[in-house]
């Protein structure tokens, strides 16, 4: 390549050096880090779901009309919307919203809602409408009986409810909350298209970068399924504990 | 807010086409998965280890893997197997993977069928064994029990399953705006983003295109599901 | 109330930074080598990226990078998530009402580039039927969809340059329009560029200025005070022969331009 436009040597790596099998251990590397970021994003977003599920179930076992219409409200939202839809308008429009309003306030400083931020934000608020339904069947599962002794005892309606209804509501609750864990950690991957550099990101950029697509992105697709594995695995243990001391019926 | 931008007929007929193409990977994604769904859950009913096994494997895999990874595999992955780029200027069909729509479709109906064919399996499983007792005794073969006793129970106990799948298959189509040169719903949203820098207006308007087209397929779902289950409908009378 | 709510909106974004006098945030699209790229290890590197540290150890603050999808690049800078742009950024009119640009800093022109036996002539006649990728967003998206659409070339916008790259390798794409020194560094370069060629003229003629501007700058908010110094950075490590230091480590010609 001559001409005005041929690029100094010095700056592309001579063939040959360093040998590519350096060079791609690097890009495996980043993409490993990225996973870190993505279980972060994961966890995160189930200890928001999970609070968002038991206040939205709550909401629509209370029986008072407003809150079941806001809570009704809300799951038809999460079920009309896509994900990336409404991630896309939580990270673009939500920032734009929270700076104009701080300009309003005559505040000089930004805001920036980072992608991790709106991507667990996003995630939780979906998944929370998931949950609201799977913690209201299971709610719904306990005996009615359990809550009644509890009040008969005195005990106040929080503490009935973490004394007795959540042990008991949890081995009910453990099915659909695996399903919904399972598609969460899916629903993750999102969030590298509002820029998070999490697995997917590195893997996109790291396949386009060495024109080698199938390598980084097989690879992260395989950290998918260990992920996936792993948290089987782990629900599995946590439901055999819950099952204690009660029979499964044979088939 | 700026909704001068969102009404003007241009940007609607942007719209327009977004929402056609999001119909068309739609339908053509449901249409091709419901029968590899069904051809699937037989293999992971039937009395072959080997088939049960491998198929699994696959539904595994597709279900443990998240979508978006699925349609960068198939568009860009593929496309780097020497052996397919050999052969897709001439020969059928490896033509079709030149395609971005193509790739889109086949990323989702492999993933919806996935998905429906553990749903159709598991209520494989669950028919009544009675029946198939019955059917049985009636002196029904294989094929004539599965295809006039199992599949048609089976079917209908998957409709409200499957009425969720729909639904979520129409919102994995707003990925395919991460396939180069798809202009779905969600790739006109993003247009307009970028060309007229309003990210509340483009995400709303397409937010409320999804809502409006969500809604639409529960009622026809609402529908189905009085004529073919209608025997689990409350009492009227 | 007002002390209240804002420190309500400042928990709400706790995991997010505040802009920092000390930090200045640079968005850069690392697609782009051997302008803006990343190394293995996903460190950012490339031209950008240095005159960017130069600038910023003149105006003394810290370079911050964040990364950000090119088509994506002027409203997030409105949405104030970096305070400026140092990607290789055309200072066209077009984006001059919306956004305010340093002096250049480099100006290359664009060319098309197909394979090497077809033959396009000076006024870009040759591409019929020919598909050709270009970044979204950018000047080459707008001088393609101007002057070449109406050839018989068929556009096909992408997120990302080395996207478009992949996708030539792979054969969806016959070619690209992009920056001259881009395209010959992150692909003809290499192997998966063996047989493509630039075609047709430099697009740096007068004529195609409405869609290319008058080069390379500094992209900030409208109105903002950085200009100045900017500016006086730029004039300093071009006197002071940073620039010409950091155009040698790349190139074996002046990028500068005219």
């Amino acid at each position: 390549m001559s001409g005005p436009w041929s690029i100094h040597r010095a700056a592309a790596p001579a063939r040959g050096w360093p040998p590519d099998y350096v060079l791609m251990t690097g890009y495996f590397l980043t993409i490993l880090e990225g996973a870190a970021l993505t279980v972060a994003v994961s966890l995160a977003s189930l200890l928001l779901s999970i609070l968002l599920g038991l206040a939205g179930a709550s909401a629509k076992l209370s029986g008072r009309k407003t809150l079941v219409a806001i809570a009704t409200l809300y799951t038809t939202l999460v079920r009309g919307v896509p994900e990336l839809v409404l991630m896309l308008l939580l990270f673009y429009g939500g920032t734009i919203g929270l700076n104009s309003l701080m300009e309003a306030m005559g505040s000089e400083a930004t805001v920036d809602i980072e992608p991790f931020s709106a991507g667990v934000a996003t995630i939780g608020f979906i998944y929370g409408a998931y949950m609201t339904e799977t913690f209201r069947g299971a709610i719904l599962s306990v005996p009615r009986g359990q809550m009644e002794a509890a009040w008969a005892f005195g005990m106040g309606r929080l503490r009935t409810f973490w004394r007795i209804t959540l042990p008991q509501m949890i081995r009910y609750a453990l099915p659909g909350f695996t399903n919904n864990w399972l598609v969460l950690i899916k629903a993750t991957a999102l969030v590298s298209l509002i820029g998070l550099q999490d697995m997917t990101y590195r893997a996109k950029q790291a396949s386009a970068a060495t024109r080698e697509p199938f390598t980084f992105l097989l690879f992260a697709a395989g950290l998918f399924l260990l992920y996936t594995w792993v948290s089987l695995w782990v629900l599995r243990r946590v439901e055999a504990r819950y099952s204690l001391g009660t029979k499964r019926g044979q088939l | 807010m700026n909704w001068d931008v969102i009404l003007d007929p241009a940007t609607i007929q942007l719209y327009g086409e977004g929402l056609l193409v999001t119909l068309q990977l739609l339908l053509s994604s449901l249409a091709v998965g419901a029968w590899l769904a069904l051809l699937m859950a037989l293999a992971l009913t039937s009395q072959q280890a080997w088939l049960r096994r491998s198929v699994g494997a696959y539904t595994f895999c597709i279900r443990g893997t998240p979508l978006l990874l699925q349609v960068y595999l198939i568009y860009y992955g593929l496309a780097q197997v020497e052996w397919i780029q050999q052969r897709w200027d001439d020969v059928w069909p490896w033509t079709h993977f030149k395609e971005p729509f193509f790739c889109a479709l086949l990323a989702f109906a492999l993933n919806n069928a996935g998905y429906t064919a553990e749903m159709l399996a598991g209520a494989i499983r669950e028919t009544p064994h009675g029946e198939i007792e019955a059917a049985q005794a009636m002196g029904m073969g294989r094929w004539a029990v599965l295809r006039r006793i199992v599949l048609p129970s089976a079917l209908r106990r998957t409709l409200p399953a499957y009425s969720n799948e729909v639904v979520m298959m129409l919102h994995s189509t707003s990925l395919a705006s991460t396939v180069p040169a798809m202009v779905d719903v969600t790739a006109a949203a993003g247009r307009i983003y970028s060309d007229y820098y309003l990210p509340f207006e483009a995400y709303m308007a397409a937010a409320l295109i999804y809502l409006c087209l969500s809604f639409a397929l529960v009622g026809l779902f609402k529908l189905a599901e009085g004529r073919y289950l209608a025997y689990l409908a409350p009492r009227r009378h | 109330m007002n002390q209240q709510l804002t420190a309500l909106l400042l928990a709400l974004g706790a995991t997010s930074a505040m802009a920092q006098s000390a930090d200045l945030k640079v968005a850069i699209d690392p697609t782009y080598e051997p302008f803006t790229f990343k190394t293995a290890d996903g460190k950012p590197t490339g031209f950008d990226v240095d005159i960017a540290n130069a600038i910023c150890e003149q105006i003394q603050r810290k370079c911050v990078f964040v990364e950000q999808v090119w088509d994506s690049m002027i409203p997030g800078l409105q949405a104030k998530k970096y305070d400026v742009i140092i990607s290789s950024m055309s200072m066209t009119d077009d984006r001059k009402k919306v956004i305010d640009f340093s002096d250049k800093y480099y100006n290359t022109p664009s060319r098309v580039v197909v394979k090497a036996d077809v033959k396009v002539d000076d006024n870009f006649n040759g591409l019929k039927g020919k598909k050709l990728g270009v970044l979204k967003g950018s000047t080459q998206e707008k001088f393609a969809l101007g002057e070449l659409k109406s050839k018989g070339a068929t556009i096909v916008p992408y997120e990302a340059q080395d996207q478009v790259y992949l996708d030539i390798k792979s054969g969806r794409l016959d070619g690209t329009v992009a920056d001259s020194v881009e395209v010959g560094a992150g692909f003809l370069a290499k192997p998966e560029g063996k047989g493509f060629a630039y075609a047709g003229p430099s697009q740096d003629d007068p004529k195609y200025f409405k869609y290319y501007g008058s080069g390379m700058g500094v992209a900030m908010r409208k109105g903002d005070k950085l200009k100045g110094p900017i500016n006086e950075a730029i004039k300093t490590i071009r006197a002071n022969g940073t620039y010409k230091k950091l155009n040698d480590k790349y190139f074996s010609f002046d990028v500068y331009g005219k």
